[in-house]
């Protein structure tokens, strides 16, 4: 790991560095660090230092217009609440608008990581002073501003083909999880009416999520065993059925390889949310399974599938493995033929039998195989939102608590958020599911073979 | 003896193979009936959820004819609009992203490839909606959340993260041969020029394949739908639309139509899945055989 990092850092050797620009700069560079592009401009390379500098002035303009307002009232988040004051002239109520403590705090987001960016140019503004002064000083060739701009389509093509998917990611990924993530520092959410007007709070909403005796805490730890116990059942019989499933289906004696093959796969083709739907009415007191089976006299009275809780999580975990394990065969498929067939026949000449074998040589050499797609299946069944919130909805829920038996982490973070409006809590739990996450998967994924040998195949 | 062993051997094999099958198709059928359930509902007479049997009593179209022609107040065909406009630009943006990056980290060499790729992982780990409250605001202060700027906001949010799920098409073009750039190099071009004379068009299954899963992303998420189309009705998705219709105040009336709307939207999907299996398998077996 080591011995990577110190090469990768000699591969990007660079001595355009900006303590290196303040230590071994002209006056020109040292002007850059106030004046953006006063370097670029002293020698020459006109159109690139006024570009920086349009974006200096750029960033001190909208700083005094907006940006230091914004910074300075994130500490308090605000706090003039919303008047009703009676207008003598008019004879009316008029209102006077107050703080709004949740766009302040976007707003202060916003300006953060747009002085972070500013940061950014600047440094580079910098560098690159530097960078032309020394081969203005060695007599080597400056790029002029074309030369630049072509270069974007040819040794700087990563800066072009990144920036606007970065852009994206930037803007709706990477600010509103710093946005959610301050959320679970505040207190907003209905309690107290803290809907409008919020404050920091520190660490309290994660010592209450986390404490055994209040009761958002006792929920938490009932939902984080029941997801962990979900999410092991759900990968491991899903993988484990489908495989035999798809054995069985292999077996030199089965006929109707492809019909049988059809038969499953279909089911994926079916958008996930239509059959989940359907699913869920079916299973409802008077829906068709229960009113099939009480025609024929099979039960007398309707099954519980979604009242109670033993019923409820067998449901969904049985509903999963046919959502799943059609996924399954589709992916193990190819990897079984693989397997070298002496070691089967060298099992056959020992006498073992096909649960032996199964045990023995396919489960090893699967589990060996396919690791990294069983750690995706693990941390994606952790975040199934889709079958629990399609299926049960959380059914059934205690009454007074905020999750029901069924739900998960990521189901209960929805209903705190968009149906209760705990934000704060809600907050708490998606970071506290990313620690879950984070711990199961970064440890294996940096053990599997794919991901230390990413050069090995080229 | 001997004779005697080889026939209850062959019983024995006899007995296996008939369970096997007779195993394979009871699963089937469960696999199946589900399925086969909604066809048959969508052509059902009697209305309402709550049925007594399993095949409908009487056949009937006119649960195709009501969810287009009922408009009123679940506007299926507007919906059906709503989605295909949102998928066919959310397809273009994502498809751009995922080659723009994966090209990157899979040919070009920069200093801030491992971190970026480190960061994608790290960021995936995120339960994905955590943050949709918070990219409602984001859209809402940049006046994306009233009238038709919803299907922008819906557009940018299906595509704008794109760029994170590159690995697939990153482990593809790992294995394009690098002499073939080489070579293009030695002609003089430039590397702009081989990301779309020579990847490009040597990468067919997986351009496919990237189109088709950005395409379909939009007919099956109700999640961010629900939130930024919130109350406006106009601007629904289809995976909104059916929701609702199961809904307490519509599901006596639309249940069936619901069927209908289903199997609407499944039997396109179905075929851009086959489509997209082959091109998934053949994006998998790598770019240049032999």
């Amino acid at each position: 790991m080591k011995g990577e990092k110190r090469k990768s850092r000699k591969e990007f050797d660079n001595p355009y560095t900006l303590k290196n620009a303040l230590a071994k700069g002209d006056w020109a560079t040292r002007l850059s660090v106030l004046v953006m592009g006063a370097g670029n401009v002293a020698k020459g390379q006109v159109v690139k230092g006024i570009l920086y500098f349009f974006v200096e002035l750029a960033y001190i303009y909208w700083m005094i217009n907006t940006g230091i307002h914004n910074l300075s009232m994130l500490p308090s988040l605000g706090d003039t609440a919303q008047e009703e004051i009676w207008n003598e002239a008019k004879g009316i109520y008029e209102y006077v608008a107050g703080d709004n403590s949740l766009l302040i705090l976007l707003y202060g987001v916003v300006t953060l990581f747009v002085t972070a960016l500013f940061i950014i140019v600047w440094r580079s503004a910098v560098c690159s002073a530097f960078k032309t002064q020394t081969l203005a000083a060695s007599g080597k060739h400056l790029n002029t501003f074309v030369e630049d701009f072509k270069s974007l389509f040819d040794q700087n093509l990563h800066k072009l083909l990144m920036l606007p998917p970065m852009a994206g990611i930037t803007v709706f990924t990477i600010l509103p999880l710093i946005f959610m993530i301050s959320m679970a520092f505040t207190n907003y959410s209905k309690v107290d009416d803290h809907l409008v007007l919020f404050d920091w709070v520190g660490f309290e909403n994660f010592k209450k999520v986390l404490s055994f005796s209040d009761s958002i805490g006792q929920t938490f730890w009932g939902v984080l065993g029941w997801t962990l116990i979900w999410a092991i059942f759900a990968t491991f019989l899903n993988y484990v059925l489908g495989m035999i499933l798809a054995i069985v289906i292999n077996r030199k004696e089965t006929k109707f390889k492809n019909f049988w093959r059809f038969c499953f796969v279909l089911s994926i083709a079916v958008p996930q949310f239509v059959s989940l739907l359907i699913m869920r009415t079916m299973l409802q007191p008077e829906g068709a399974v229960n009113v099939l089976l009480r025609n024929t006299g099979i039960i007398k009275s309707s099954l519980p599938f979604f009242t109670n809780v033993t019923w409820a999580r067998v449901s969904v975990i049985v509903i999963n493995l046919w959502v799943g394990i059609p996924y399954t065969l589709l992916q193990v498929t190819g990897i079984l033929k693989n397997i070298p067939a002496e070691l089967y026949e060298s099992a056959k000449v020992d006498g073992a039998n096909a649960v032996v074998t199964f045990f023995k040589i396919t489960l090893p050499y699967m589990l060996f195989v396919t690791t990294p797609y069983m750690i995706t299946q693990f941390t994606g069944n952790i975040n199934n939102f889709n079958v629990i919130y399609l299926l049960s909805g959380g059914a059934p829920i205690p009454v007074g608590s905020t999750a029901g038996k069924t739900d998960l982490l990521i189901t209960w973070l929805y209903k705190l958020t968009i149906e209760q409006q705990y934000f704060n809590l809600g907050a708490v739990i998606g970071i506290l599911t990313f620690v879950v996450l984070a711990i199961v998967a970064l440890v294996t994924y940096r053990n599997t073979g794919s991901y230390k040998n990413e050069e090995g195949f080229q | 003896m001997k004779e005697q062993g080889t026939t209850s051997y062959r019983t024995k094999r006899l007995i296996t193979n008939i369970i096997v099958h007779v195993v394979l198709a009871i699963l089937a059928f469960v696999w199946v009936f589900p399925i086969l359930w909604v066809v048959l509902t969508s052509f059902r007479g009697e209305k309402g959820s709550y049925v007594s049997s399993f095949f409908p009593k009487t056949y009937t179209l006119a649960n195709y004819a009501k969810l287009f022609n009922d408009t009123a107040i679940l506007n299926f065909p507007k919906m059906f609009m709503n989605t295909l406009i949102i998928a066919i630009f959310s397809c273009i943006v994502s498809t751009v992203f995922v080659l723009a990056v994966s090209y990157c980290t899979s040919r070009l060499r920069f200093r801030m490839r491992k971190p970026y790729m480190n960061m994608a992982m790290i960021l995936g780990l995120f339960p994905g909606f955590m943050s949709m409250v918070a990219v409602y605001y984001i859209l809402k202060s940049i006046g994306l959340s009233e009238g038709s700027m919803i299907r922008v906001a819906l557009v940018l949010v299906y595509s704008g993260g794109a760029g994170l799920t590159f690995q697939i098409a990153k482990g593809f073009f790992d294995t394009i041969p690098k002499a073939l750039d080489e070579a293009a190099f030695l002609d003089g071009a430039t590397k702009f020029q081989v990301f779309y004379k020579v990847t490009i068009p040597l990468s067919k299954p997986i351009i496919v394949y990237t189109v088709l899963t950005s395409f379909i992303a939009p007919w099956v998420d109700f999640i961010f739908a629900k939130v930024i189309c919130r109350a406006n009705a106009e601007y629904y998705t289809v995976a909104i639309g059916l929701w609702r219709m199961l809904e307490k105040e519509y599901i006596d009336n639309w249940y069936t139509a619901f069927a209908a709307g289903s199997v609407c939207i499944s039997i396109p999907i179905a075929i851009l899945f086959v489509y997209l299996q082959r091109y998934y398998v053949e994006g998998m077996t790598g770019a240049v055989k032999g």
